[in-house]
């Protein structure tokens, strides 16, 4: 059980009774969120998964190249031109969004302990509708490559460009460790190749993507792994379905005879047996404690709408119209992914749980609980059929990091070089040679942190990602769009404090105190799970102090922008074109 | 955009009309998925037996149809929203953009 890739204490869910609350809860962070894919052992080498990968790898290398040939100024490489539909942004959000470990993580999480890991699919969806009514069409009518554009946009630049650049960059990097040690991870299992191979295969891979076909190579990619991952995950709950005669009730019941069947293997008693099967039907030991599981769903629900490389795909349509349908399309199919892993989950403990063939000698899964999705794809489709769910399950990484690194080139070349240092007046030519340079660099770093991180926890990663963007980026983001009073001081100082405190009560909470870091048991200074409830709290609250205390002469210019900003966010008139932008 | 052009804007009914229903539809909806959202969060923290009680015979429980139902919610709110922007937000942002576009072309 200790192979798990989850890291060592997800097994502990199913049996709350023994796992303390943090360690249960920074694994739960950890796989729901898709960071850590903990230690995992080297498989035998998977021929036709690398071979389905190739062909994958193949494909999109076609794509970038005729993405490289309409890829010529800054807009295109931001941008994509602004031509791409709200129903092909939907996808690619969806394909920015379905991390590796969403599949792998959440299905292993339900098969794991049933009704908890549909508390995290939950978790994850919750934040597009936040993102449809408040920013979607507000974003596209205001910005025009980053959501600086829209947060500066009647700021004074410089201030509030190195907020947004430190608060995309900062998010980036730890968003981009997570995606390298889960490769780095991954690889071992699926393919049976080594760690370092996949940071290099990733690292590599991202930066041709990025570097010749900009937002138009990055969009098709997550399309067509977003387009792979639905169907085959479809393929696989149909399956299970299709087993029981589509009804869940089959299935679940199913479930229950099986979990109850092992606990009377490990000598429990009938009465406790049935028990501990029943129990995976209804909540377990994922919330204990009320403030961390309300903390933490701020920071799932409000950091979908701060995630830097998820804005960005707004200013990718050529209106607000296009930017609306394109939540809408993502929010379906990020709703419909989470149902089909959570009947994948449950197909899991039908068909994988019980099958010799899938589990080692101490009764655990092959390769770990993370391997849930793909054995069943293995139980369900046959050995090519794992392949291509390998496969697919590795291409996702890809597409994220692709994203990731986008968004923090254009961080760089748009706010920080275009605007901060060559005050607006940078020509198009130079900002593209800027972010080139820059998505070279960011390729370098993500391999080296991928490497150097390789036997590190990092549990929190992607759990703090999205609380430092609940925290810093959406306070600062909403508050310039929706509240006139707000200025310039405001806002910089409040998302300061909003990402200073998110990260800081991050690294005394249990999971990086205790777990990361190897202090004692019960000596981190703060106890819950994430800092959201507090760092966004914070971050509102200073970002209103601020403002109503600002008498400054800037203030009174922030203040007056804001009606053409209102008129201009409501309307579009004025609003950034579709190529030209 | 000069201060001309907004204030014609401002003034406009179609804006007034666009601003107020757009606002108070997000707002009420913001509100509608937070609540739903946090309840899930806090009948899971305060009250489990409710959503491990059995709905009938067999093993399915009342967590699942929840669990599902915010799932189907969160998505149909979404689109419910987008569907009336289409229409009706649109029909209004163009009639501003319109009056704004003629009165330009006259001046």
């Amino acid at each position: 059980m200790s192979r798990s890739i989850l890291g060592v204490r997800t097994p502990l869910l199913a049996t709350a009774a023994i796992a303390a609350l943090a360690a249960a809860l920074a694994s739960g962070v950890a796989y729901a969120a898709g960071a850590d894919l903990g230690q995992a052992t080297q498989q035998a080498t998977n021929w036709t998964a690398i071979g389905m990968f190739g062909i994958f790898v193949a494909f999109t290398l076609w794509i970038t190249k005729w993405a490289a040939a309409k890829t010529k100024s800054a807009a295109d490489f931001y941008t994509g031109g602004g031509g791409i539909t709200g129903f092909q942004n939907g996808l690619a959000i969806a394909g920015d969004y379905m991390s590796a470990a969403s599949f792998l993580g959440i299905s292993a999480a339900v098969m794991v302990s049933g009704f908890d890991g549909l508390i995290f699919s939950i978790g994850f969806l919750v934040g597009w509708p936040i993102v449809t009514f408040l920013l979607a069409e507000r974003l596209r009518n205001l910005g025009k490559f980053t959501f600086a554009d829209v947060a500066a946009f009647r700021f004074e630049q410089t201030p509030i460009r190195l907020f947004a650049a430190s608060g995309t960059l900062v998010v980036v990097a730890f968003y981009l460790i997570a995606q390298m040690v889960g490769a780095g991870q991954l690889i071992k299992l699926l393919f049976g190749l080594e760690y370092w191979m996949a940071v290099i295969i990733v690292g590599g891979l991202m930066m041709v993507y990025v570097l010749f076909g900009g937002m138009t190579a990055t969009t098709w990619v997550q399309i067509i792994k977003a387009v792979m991952l639905l169907a085959g995950a479809t393929f696989m709950a149909f399956m299970v379905l299709w087993q029981f005669g589509f009804s869940p009730e089959a299935m679940f019941a199913k479930a229950v005879e099986i979990k109850t069947g092992l606990a009377t293997t490990a000598g429990k008693s009938p009465e406790e047996a049935a028990k501990q099967g029943f129990s995976i039907m209804g909540p377990g030991g994922f919330v204990k404690d009320p403030i961390s599981a309300i903390s933490f769903g701020m920071a799932l629900m409000f950091g979908t709408a701060g995630l830097p490389h998820i804005l960005m795909r707004f200013f990718t349509v050529p209106n607000a119209r296009e930017a609306r349908k394109s939540v809408a399309w993502a929010t379906g199919w990020i709703g419909y992914f989470y149902i089909l892993t959570f009947i994948i989950g449950f197909g899991a403990i039908a068909f994988v749980l019980t099958n010799p063939g899938f589990l080692d000698a101490k009764g655990g899964l092959i390769g770990g609980n993370n391997m849930a999705a793909v054995h069943l794809a293995n139980a369900v489709g046959g050995n090519v059929f794992m392949g291509f769910i390998s496969a697919v399950a590795f291409a996702t990484i890809l597409a994220v990091v692709a994203g990731l690194t986008l968004s923090g080139a254009s961080a760089v070349s748009h706010d920080l070089y275009g605007t901060v240092i060559k005050k607006g007046k940078a020509d198009g030519a130079s900002e593209l040679k800027v972010s080139r340079i820059t998505t070279l660099c960011l390729g370098v770093i993500a391999v080296g942190l991928g490497i150097a991180f390789e036997k590190q926890n990092i549990a929190f990663m992607v759990s703090l990602a999205f609380a430092i963007a609940a925290s810093a980026n959406f306070p600062v983001l909403i508050m310039s769009v929706l509240w006139k009073g707000c200025t310039t001081r405001g806002a910089v100082i409040g998302g300061f404090f909003g990402l200073v405190s998110s990260v800081a009560l991050t690294v005394v909470s249990p999971a990086v105190w205790e777990v990361t870091l190897g202090n004692a048991k019960g000596s981190a200074l703060f106890p819950y799970a994430s800092p959201a409830l507090f760092s966004m709290t914070l971050a509102f609250f200073s970002i209103w102090l601020f403002s109503v205390l600002d008498n400054s002469k800037r203030a009174s210019q922030d203040r007056a922008g804001f009606l053409a900003q209102q008129v201009r966010s409501e309307t579009g008139i004025g609003a950034a074109g579709a190529s030209g932008h | 955009m000069d201060d001309n052009l907004v204030r014609q804007v401002t003034a406009h009914p179609s804006y007034q009309a666009l601003k107020s229903r757009r606002n108070a539809l997000g707002l009420w909806l913001t509100v509608a998925m937070l609540v739903v959202f946090y309840g899930f969060i806090l009948l899971v923290a305060f009250n489990k037996p409710l959503l491990a009680t059995r709905i009938g015979e067999g093993v399915t429980t009342l967590g699942m149809p929840i669990g599902l139902a915010v799932i189907v919610f969160t998505v149909v709110i979404t689109v419910f929203y987008v569907r009336r922007a289409n229409s009706d937000f649109d029909r209004l942002a163009a009639e501003v953009q319109a009056s704004v576009a003629k009165k330009g072309g006259r001046s």
